[in-house]
């Protein structure tokens, strides 16, 4: 028996919350943030200038209802285009915050707690941004429900064999799941939030939302075992939610869709712009409200690894499948991938390299991994390729199949843009009026980080 | 309250309304409402509470009258309707059940020469034209613009009212007018009287004209149209008479064509193909193939169907017909001699096929041309053997440009006081130099026939609505001369007059109806005993039988070069093309023909200056750049459009296009090019000046992509190779074995299994079912913006292909509709099982189940699936419903469509089976494409008889299926195409 050997404690880039707090002033901090700051001209104006990107939703949905789906770029053969595109994009974003609530606390990672609520919200809008698109890209809108299973006089089931149908349980479930999770962690903050309003109207609110919540040891038992049960439950979705969303293009037999590989690469690439997402967020949020002592340079540092690490599998994903384009020896799969690096799309392609493959290795140095401003170009890089890591699967796969009689292009118009353009109001919107109005730090679990919330050490693990 | 037996009721209140008339009807309502009678029933129809509403006497008189009023107006409209008679359908007319179409044989004149077809019609509605298959002419078959004329009859542009100078007028006002202008005229004997026409072939017609002129000898009848005038005029050159050629291709071990169109195009152009056809294709007993070389001076769908194909100059076609002349041994000719490989084949063959083989001139070019091809037939002992000649179709055949010229000196002299123009768009197809539309202006009195309000009615006084061919009885000659009866199907749409109508109004009997005229003249011409009886045979068979004109010898003889236009000089050379489906113009607001890709360039809704890509080199322009063209002191734009096989240094042009007065589909397609073609060579013209204009035009193209990329979408091969080994086809792709899959293959298809088979090698390319389709399947048309996005919605499409050398490549047609896969990757995508096979292998779409989520489409590999992007079914035009077969559904917006075999006649059929007690005979169920095509391309039927038509083609060796290595196990296969090259002339058989 070789004797145990000492693993060095690991090094880590500062301390998960900074020395000075305690519990009151973390309490203090982050729920003064939505009771007692004045509502500055910043956030007026952010939420202004969201509010008016989310009016191009509105607009290019009422044009697409009055008119169909033809006010898009899409055609045959490109029958799916930007509405897709966003679709996957926006799911993907919203893993990050599923990985860091639930997988990062069964594996007890505590700095998560400094960024699980913010990265939670941010998933549930990102799923909302998401869900609009299989009903808006659907040329009759009005008979989406179909996909649902449903009773009906007409004795009719959706289609079980096809992806979409998945894609609908597997996206619903995630909805839900997510709501659920986000909102049980919420109610102690509520009740925070309602036991320090002056207003009346708060605490009646958030009296209301946090039903009862009155911190009691019987409270707390409950909730920590609801929480890990969600946890658990929310752990599988974050791996099944991307892998039925890659079913979508993996069932089919077209060329640049039918991969094996999808399910799995997939999943990195959704975990990869989930957490590129969050730092875009997180990195302006902590400095506009002055989170930097509570969301450090530790929080950015492991985040941005887990960016690097993905994004390295995520690498490997487009090396597998040009390596397959070759050894299959199918024409079509060949022909496929070379179209992608020279076809009409190439730049696309190679700006997806760039942003993807390229740029994050910059990630293995400290330097950029702890500099906010250096990573938040990063993460705004990372966010491009990923968008068009998805347009370069769906279109450029898509415009040149198997008959090249049928071979076409297609090109965005003014309204996929303003679809596009528009969830993005929508999702900032929504961030903007939950960093208002909600905590956006867990305030009970950042209390847990405190030198004062620990328990002794006791030989139990981490 | 009282309840009166005597008082009113509806009946006699709207007795007593009848008798009230006039201005006083109104004031007549207080008398009326004051009967008592009257006023009980008032108290019997309002509710309880009004009758005991008794407290103000004004309100209540206010009630009354309100109340009275409203009763009233319900049981008598405030205008009195004119008296119509609605007929029960208590005794229906024969054959006439709710539901089943009925078919009238008729034709459809194209040109003058008739289409013979029979027209379905439901509930006495026309909606789809099919060939009429005891027709020589037809077969069966048709082609594209006859299929398109459905379409035409409910044009919502047509001229839809009779006007003088833009003011509604009425007929009988017309009639008024001209008969006052005629008795003028009685005291000149007509001399003032000029009237112009298109080509005349109906007899009626004919007939009517004589007895006009005999009226008048004064007046003068003249016939021009802008194209045809090279094979007429060159008959009449190389004969010194005019004739009729009557081309026997299934005779024919050697065909060479000079810019031959002849392939479902033109006279003939429908059964020419299936004669070609027949001796082309490998199926049943045929193990040989004729040979098809084609000198071109611009590529056409009939050229893509050559062994060997050379690209020449328009100017050096004369001197390649004169040369050939003279190498095949024709005395006093002679021209340059070409050396090419080509050339020296192309004379062996001819040569070893003397009385067998066939020549042919296309329409566009010169009447010279024409002559010398007739003098090479003579020389090779075809003329009398496979070429046959008759006498003209036309009554009275004319050089039409001499006519176009004396009309003009009458004109300018001003002697004109009445110009009647019947049919014919002169004003927009005459060249300028002409300027036609000045001259017209001098008539005195101008008439015009006409269907639209277009270039010439602009400057007509009164333009009378012509009848469609669908709406009045006339008469036309086949190719042949085999004269069909036109009957009509329905009533003129918008009170129509025909041209034997206006012809009538000349004599003593103006409003004698198109029926009498034609009955009357057929009644004379009628020699047998029992005339009703002939008459209703003829009428009803659509044609008249045994009346193809018999066939007269005649010796061709070599005509004198013509000279002078051949004269090169720099610059490039135009021609003049006519285009394959809208042809001079006259089809121009037909917006089917206007969205059928051409065959070549794939392109819609525009022409384009067609070059070669050297050509385009020179220029230094690429697709879609616009250029400015300067020839006959005239300067045209266009968009360039790079086709391989057009001769470098040329520019090929298409007529037709450009109107400025056509209708909606038509205005503003493409570029008028009608002004650079000079009356004095109205074929091709040297030294045409291009420039680059440093614009883009865009250009609606369904398809892109022409080259197979290394792919096999089409399979083809030589006689050679067919001959070594049957099966080589077949090894150039692999299919999987079945039961490969871990799921079990449970169901066998035992009742009908429905499949198709296309010969590629029939194939001609003509795109006549994709017009037969849109009109059986209701397919929308979506205008070039939608074309330029490739919404484009055909259920079928002739995909065109190139293989081999860039400059002269080989060209291949594929039609490709949904092709019903047993193993659909369509199905399994969509969410909602919009989409599934049924137990006979159809794979059908359920247009209301679908979602519209486009999944299907993406995941089909034929990309054979077509969607409603936006509402682009025409529910607005109220004419167009007409046309609709109410046996497909009209899609709307958001919904996936494709070809279905044409599933509701495929019911149809299995429903009359079922109430025979039978199976569905093989051949019973015919789709629209397989029915339309003029080469029998497409067969349908039952893959589990193995005695149907179908089976036999598909157990030939040279069947394969298309992607058939995806294990779609397509029910729709091909046979693969067989050429049939000289062995002399080598070709590098390398993809492009």
């Amino acid at each position: 028996m070789a004797q145990p050997v000492e693993l060095p404690d690991r090094i880590e880039v500062g301390p998960v919350i900074d020395e000075g707090h305690s519990l009151g002033s973390v309490s203090d901090k982050i729920a003064g943030i939505v009771l007692k700051r004045k509502t500055t001209l910043g956030w007026i104006l952010g939420f202004l200038v969201s509010f008016s990107l989310l009016q191009a939703l509105m607009a290019a949905a009422t044009w697409l209802f009055v008119k169909g789906v033809g006010v898009w770029g899409i055609n045959i053969p490109v029958g799916w285009g930007f509405a897709i595109v966003n679709f996957v994009w926006w799911i993907g974003i919203g893993h990050a915050g599923t990985l860091i609530s639930a997988i990062l606390l069964l594996l007890n990672q505590s700095w998560r707690n400094a960024i699980n609520r913010f990265a939670e919200a941010m998933t549930l809008f990102a799923v909302m941004c998401a869900g609009m698109f299989p009903v808006l890209h659907t040329g009759r809108p009005w008979l989406a429900y179909w996909l649902f299973p449903y009773p009906n006089t007409m004795d009719l089931w959706p289609q079980f064999r096809s992806p979409l149908v998945w894609d609908v349980f597997a996206v619903s479930t995630y909805f839900t799941i997510s709501l659920v999770f986000w909102y049980v962690g919420l109610m102690p903050d509520l009740a925070t939030l309602r036991d320090g309003a002056v207003q009346r109207w708060k605490q009646v609110i958030y009296g209301f939302f946090s039903l009862g919540w009155r911190n009691s040891a019987r409270h707390w038992q409950r909730y920590e075992k609801a929480s890990l049960l969600l946890a658990g439950l929310a752990t599988p979705l974050v791996l099944s939610v991307h892998t039925v969303v890659s079913f979508d293009f993996a069932v089919a037999i077209l060329p640049g869709w039918h991969t094996t590989i999808f399910p799995p690469y997939f999943v990195a690439g959704a975990i990869y712009s989930g957490f590129a997402m969050v730092l875009t967020l997180m990195i302006p949020a902590r400095r506009f409200y002055g989170l930097e002592d509570i969301i450090t340079i530790r929080h950015l540092n492991n985040m941005a690894k887990v960016t690097l690490a993905t994004g390295l599998i995520v690498g490997y994903g487009y090396i597998t499948e040009a390596f397959f384009g070759y050894y299959s020896a199918d024409i079509y799969e060949k022909f496929e991938t070379l179209n992608r690096m020279g076809g009409p799309y190439a730049p696309f392609y190679w700006t997806l390299v760039l942003c993807n493959i390229i740029m994050p290795q910059f990630l293995w140095f400290k330097r950029i991994r702890t500099n906010p401003l250096v990573l938040w170009f990063f993460s705004i890089v990372v966010n491009i390729g990923m968008w068009l890591e998805r347009f370069v699967i769906v279109v450029v796969s898509l415009h040149r199949d198997f008959l090249p009689s049928s071979w076409g292009m297609y090109w965005p118009t003014i309204w996929d843009w303003a679809v596009l353009i528009g969830t993005i109001g929508f999702f900032l919107t929504a961030v903007f009026i939950f960093v208002r109005i909600l905590p956006m730090i867990t305030i009970f679990e950042l209390r847990l980080l405190l030198p004062g919330a620990q328990v002794k050490k006791e030989p139990v693990a981490r | 309250m009282s309840e009166n037996s005597d008082s009113l009721n509806l009946t006699s209140i709207q007795t007593k309304l009848e008798k009230a008339k006039g201005a006083g009807y109104w004031r007549s309502l207080d008398e009326l409402a004051s009967v008592d009678g009257f006023k009980d029933f008032l108290h019997r129809e309002f509710p309880r509470q009004a009758s005991e509403w008794i407290d103000d006497e004004g309100r209540r008189n206010f009630l009354k009258i309100m109340g009275a009023s409203l009763a009233l107006a319900g049981l008598s409209a405030c205008t009195k309707q004119p008296t119509e008679f609605i007929m029960p359908y208590v005794e229906a007319p024969e054959q006439a059940i709710p539901g089943k179409p009925l078919f009238y044989a008729t034709a459809f004149p194209v040109a003058g020469v008739a289409n013979p077809i029979l027209v379905e019609a439901h509930e006495f509605r026309p909606t789809k034209v099919e060939g009429n298959p005891e027709h020589p002419a037809s077969m069966g078959s048709t082609d594209v613009p006859t299929q398109a004329s459905i379409l035409g009859l409910y044009d919502p542009d047509r001229l839809q009212t009779v006007n003088f100078i833009g003011e509604v007028r009425s007929y009988p006002s017309f009639l008024q007018s001209f008969i006052g202008a005629l008795a003028k005229q009685q005291a000149k004997t007509g001399s003032g009287i000029r009237i112009l026409t298109e080509t005349v072939t109906s007899p009626t017609l004919y007939a009517q004209m004589q007895d006009v002129l005999k009226l008048y000898p004064g007046a003068k009848w003249y016939q021009w149209e802008p194209t045809g005038h090279g094979r007429r005029m060159g008959m009449q050159q190389a004969f010194g008479q005019f004739l009729n050629p009557v081309y026997k291709f299934d005779q024919a071990e050697v065909v060479l064509s000079i810019d031959g169109n002849f392939l479902g195009n033109g006279p003939g152009g429908v059964r020419y193909a299936r004669d070609f056809v027949s001796k082309r294709t490998l199926r049943g007993e045929n193990k040989t193939q004729s040979r098809f070389y084609a000198v071109e001076t611009t590529p056409t769908s009939t050229g893509c169907k050559a062994d060997h194909r050379q690209a020449i100059k328009p100017s050096e076609v004369a001197g390649f017909v004169r040369g050939l002349a003279a190498t095949l041994g024709g005395a006093g000719a002679s021209g340059p001699l070409a050396t090419t490989k080509f050339y020296s084949a192309l004379v062996k063959d001819l040569q070893a096929a003397k009385g067998k083989s066939i020549v042919i001139a296309g329409e566009d070019q010169s009447p010279e041309v024409h002559a010398v091809v007739h003098y090479i037939n003579q020389v090779l002992g075809n003329n009398g053997t496979t070429v046959t000649f008759t006498q003209p179709i036309e009554p009275k055949p004319a050089d039409q440009w001499a006519d176009l010229t004396a009309l003009l000196a009458d004109l300018h002299s001003g002697q004109v006081d009445l110009l009647l123009i019947l049919g014919g768009n002169p004003v927009y197809c005459a060249p300028p130099e002409l300027n036609l539309r000045g001259a017209i202006q001098m008539a005195k009195m101008r008439v015009r026939l006409g269907d639209h309000e277009d270039e010439t009615s602009e400057i007509c006084q009164w333009n009378i609505p012509a009848t469609h061919a669908f709406e009045a009885w006339s008469d036309a000659p086949a190719y042949d001369g085999t004269v069909s009866i036109i009957q009509p199907l329905i009533a003129p749409l918008y009170g129509g007059k025909s041209a034997h109508e206006l012809l009538s109004a000349f004599t003593e009997t103006p409003e004698k109806s198109s029926y009498e005229s034609v009955r009357d003249y057929w009644r004379a011409k009628h020699t047998g005993t029992d005339f009703e009886t002939w008459w209703k045979h003829s009428v009803h068979d659509g044609f008249i039988k045994d009346s193809a004109l018999p066939a007269v010898n005649a010796t061709a003889k070599l005509v004198a070069p013509a000279g002078g236009s051949a004269a090169g000089g720099s610059g490039y050379e135009i021609s003049f093309h006519s285009d394959p489906y809208i042809l001079d113009g006259r089809y121009a607001n037909n917006a089917w023909l206007q969205e059928m890709p051409r065959p070549v360039s794939r392109l819609t809704w525009d022409n384009a200056v067609i070059v070669s890509q050297k050509t385009a080199d020179d220029l230094k322009v690429t697709d879609e750049d616009l250029v400015a063209i300067d020839y006959n002191g005239h300067t045209v734009w266009g968009a360039i459009w790079r086709i391989p096989g057009q001769p470098d240094g040329s520019v090929a042009l298409s007529m037709g296009y450009g109107r400025k007065r056509s209708g909606r589909a038509g205005n503003g397609a493409g570029f008028d090019v009608y002004p650079l073609r000079p009356a004095s060579s109205p074929y091709f013209g040297t030294g045409a000046i291009v420039r680059k204009l440093g614009e883009k035009f865009r250009l609606a193209a369904v398809q892109h992509h022409f080259a197979m990329e290394g792919r096999k979408p089409v399979h083809a091969g030589t006689l050679d190779e067919f001959k070594q080994d049957p099966y080589f086809s077949q090894k150039q792709s692999e299919t999987p074995p079945k039961g490969l899959t871990i799921f079990p293959e449970t169901w066998k298809y035992e009742g009908y299994a429905w499949g198709m088979a296309i010969d590629l090698t029939a194939c001609v390319g003509c795109n006549t079912c994709v017009v037969a389709c849109q009109s059986e399947n209701n397919i929308a048309v979506v205008g070039k913006e939608q074309v330029l996005n490739t919404r484009e919605m055909h259920w079928i499409r002739i995909d065109r292909y190139y293989k081999g050398e860039p400059d002269e490549p080989d060209m291949y047609f594929q039609p490709v509709a949904c092709v019903q896969c047993e193993n659909a990757p369509c199905e399994v995508v969509c969410p909602v099982a919009a989409t599934e096979t049924d137990a006979e292998g159809l794979n059908n779409m359920v247009y209301n189940r679908c979602v519209g989520t486009r999944y299907c489409s993406n995941n089909c590999p034929y990309k054979v699936r077509r969607f409603n992007f936006l509402l682009f079914s025409d529910w607005e035009s109220e004419s167009v419903k007409l046309q609709r077969n109410p046996d497909v559904t009209v899609r709307s917006r958001g919904v996936m469509e494709k070809c279905s075999y044409c599933v509701q006649r495929i019911n149809y059929a299995k429903i009359t089976a079922e109430k025979e007690d039978r199976k569905v005979r093989d051949g019973e169920i015919v789709p629209a494409c397989a029915a339309a095509c003029p080469s029998q391309a497409i067969m349908f039927g039952d893959l589990n008889d193995p005695k149907s038509r179908v089976s036999e083609w598909k157990r030939h060796s040279l069947n394969y299926s298309l992607l058939g290595e995806l294990d779609t196990r397509p029910r729709t296969t091909y046979l693969t195409e067989i050429r049939n090259p000289n062995p002399e002339v080598q070709k590098s058989e390398k993809d492009s």
